[in-house]
């Protein structure tokens, strides 16, 4: 598959905001070049979940936001042309209740100008919460990839983003990978709750060695797939660590919401200049 | 109304400096350097400052901004302790250094003519009305403006602000100072009394649901200043819920920080916030 594979430092969904309120902080590029996830989009507007959506623990938060989002054709009609016009590489993070529901959302962005690839969200913390398909089995997941592949072009690429549980992710990704995933994403928020007992999912620096270590597993059962890691990255050595064992790329969420240019330091600091250029980035 | 607004020029994301910390009743007042901040500062907008250990942001209204001092310009801030981040915002020594964003959201929409504005806010959330009132005064607008509290320790002085308007009405829960009462069970008389053309309110959400309500009663504008719990207060993360409804009339939840945190107080949808 000749579909170009991002990286290596990416936005993670749902913590760029609609990319707009990113820009400020984005450093002298901009979001020029930058591999953006968007926040996951659902073919209907969903307004959210209830407040408190988020709480504060050591490590980390723990959210229930609900993936509040414009729905697929306020989406295509504003927040994408924006974001392509601010340069950005924009990957769209898809979710859906149905397969039907992921297959008519890729068949509808592959369409869209600018669209430069897609991310299966099948990993949510809360996906009955949530009202998503409910992804418990690694061929659950490649079902949805290859649902999506099928209606979006090979020439880019279909990621696939899948729960940090060591015990099932290594089969996920193999799966995955076979049903024509470009590459896996490794991490996402871990299914946690709130202090008052609610569903959420814990993200930031906590879930980091959690995500790690699924990464690690996951390279060494399955070399030749592409890995991006997932899960507190924050700085240089959180970022490294994922790429030492084997991640292509990192996506970096709640560090931004932390510190809203850890992505632009991050670019800096990961330029592909110090290394030869990577393969796949050769036309 | 007739609004001048617009988003804050930009904000940023920079390191400050702690140049003075003073206690003022149950209060903290922080005067900080944030290089870019005080510049773009409008009335209303917030600023969203880092706590070592911590992943989540506190949100913090801006009470002052200086455009020069011994420190160059500078903000100030005022803490209300209640839990792990604002003690340790309390406790910062002169000289400490902060890490902030800024100024945040959406100010307060100034009116162009030069009408009567009622300014009401309670404890330190009436912290923005200080630097609102000033700007309105410069219209040539003619202001009123209420400080309420639950006791004297918890109430922003009004002293300097009796310069620059027209008055000054003083609440307090137990009487310790001013009227005794609630500002919330007070808000029509006083904007029957004032005969506002726009009322302006900050504080807890009773006050600010009150204040719409009194407002549209007598037929003038609202600008209400929402605190809805916020990790990030940069509009990345959906996480401050503000229940409203559109222009267009359907039901909608925007972002606090962003679409916020000053809102048209008829377009909050109070009981569902
Ligand atoms: C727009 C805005 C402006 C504000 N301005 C001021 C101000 O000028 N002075 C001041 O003292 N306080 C202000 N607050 C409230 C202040 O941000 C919270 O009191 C503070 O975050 C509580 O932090 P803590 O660590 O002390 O409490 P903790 O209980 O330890 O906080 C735990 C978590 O809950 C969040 N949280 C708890 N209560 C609130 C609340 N009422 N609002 C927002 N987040 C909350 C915190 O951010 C943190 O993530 C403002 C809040 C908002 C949204
Ligand atoms: C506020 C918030 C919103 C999120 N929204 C989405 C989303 O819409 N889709 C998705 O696939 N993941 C979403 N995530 C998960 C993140 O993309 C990321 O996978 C996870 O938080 C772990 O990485 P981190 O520790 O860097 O945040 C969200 C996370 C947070 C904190």
């Amino acid at each position: 598959m000749s579909a170009r594979v991002p990286g290596p430092v990416m936005v993670a969904a749902g913590c760029g905001g609609t990319g707009r309120e990113l820009e400020p902080y984005a450093g002298p590029e901009g979001l020029d070049g930058l591999d953006f996830v968007t926040r996951s989009i659902t073919l209907d507007p969903r307004s959210g979940g209830p407040g408190p959506r988020i709480a504060e623990v050591p490590g980390g938060l723990v959210n229930a936001v609900g993936l509040p989002n414009p729905g697929l054709e306020h989406f295509l009609a504003t927040e994408l042309p924006w974001l392509v016009r601010a340069g950005a590489r924009v990957v769209v993070s898809v979710a859906g209740s149905t397969l039907g529901e992921y297959a008519d959302l890729a068949r509808r962005l592959s369409r869209a100008p600018g669209v430069a690839g897609l991310e299966v969200n099948v990993g949510a913390p809360d996906e009955d919460g949530a009202g998503l398909l409910a992804v418990r089995e690694p061929f659950h997941a490649a079902g949805v990839v290859a649902a999506v592949r099928r209606e979006f072009p090979t020439d880019r690429p279909v990621l696939v983003k899948l729960r940090p549980d060591v015990s099932r992710v290594v089969e996920g990704a193999r799966s995955c990978h076979e049903a024509g995933a470009s590459a896996v994403v490794v991490g996402n928020a871990v299914p946690a709750a709130f202090p008052d007992g609610r569903s959420g999912g814990l993200s930031g620096p906590a879930v980091a060695p959690v995500a790690l270590r699924c990464v690690a597993e996951v390279h060494r059962a399955l070399p030749g797939v592409p890995v991006i890691g997932c899960g507190g990255v924050r700085d240089l050595p959180s970022a490294t660590a994922y790429l030492d064992a084997g991640a292509t790329a990192v996506q970096v969420g709640t560090a931004l919401l932390h510190d809203p240019t850890t992505v632009a330091r991050l670019r800096a600091a990961l330029r592909p200049t110090a290394h030869p250029p990577a393969a796949e980035e050769t036309p | 109304m007739a609004e001048e607004r617009g988003r804050a020029p930009g904000a940023v994301h920079v390191d400050g400096e702690v140049v003075a910390s003073k206690r003022v009743g149950a209060y903290r007042h922080l005067t900080l350097t944030a290089p870019g901040v005080p510049e773009r500062f409008r009335a209303g907008s917030f600023v969203a400052v880092t706590v070592a250990g911590h992943v989540a942001r506190r949100a913090l209204w801006v009470h002052r901004v200086r455009a020069s001092s011994a420190f160059g310009p500078t903000l100030d801030v005022v803490v209300e302790v209640r839990g792990s981040g604002t003690a340790w915002l309390a406790a910062l020594p002169v000289g400490a250094r902060v890490t902030l964003t800024g100024p945040l959201g959406r100010p307060f929409a100034l009116p162009r003519d030069a009408v009567s504005c009622l300014l009401v806010g309670e404890g330190y959330a009436a912290a923005p009305l200080f630097p609102l009132a000033e700007r309105l005064r410069e219209r040539g607008c003619s202001v009123s403006l209420v400080v309420s509290a639950p006791d004297e320790s918890h109430l922003l002085s009004a002293l300097e602000a009796r310069r620059w308007v027209r008055s000054v009405t003083v609440l307090t829960a137990d009487g310790s100072v001013g009227r005794r009462g609630h500002v919330a069970d007070h808000l029509h008389e006083l904007v029957e009394r004032s005969d506002a053309d726009v009322v302006y309110a900050a504080g807890p959400a009773a006050v600010l649901a009150g204040a719409a309500a009194a407002a549209e009663r007598a037929g003038a504008w609202s600008q209400v200043a929402v605190e809805v719990p916020t990790a990030c207060g940069t509009g990345l993360c959906h996480g401050c819920p503000l229940p409203v409804v559109g222009e267009d009339g359907v039901d909608r939840v925007v972002r606090a920080c962003a679409e916020g945190p000053v809102v048209r107080g008829d377009r909050v949808r109070w009981d569902a916030l």
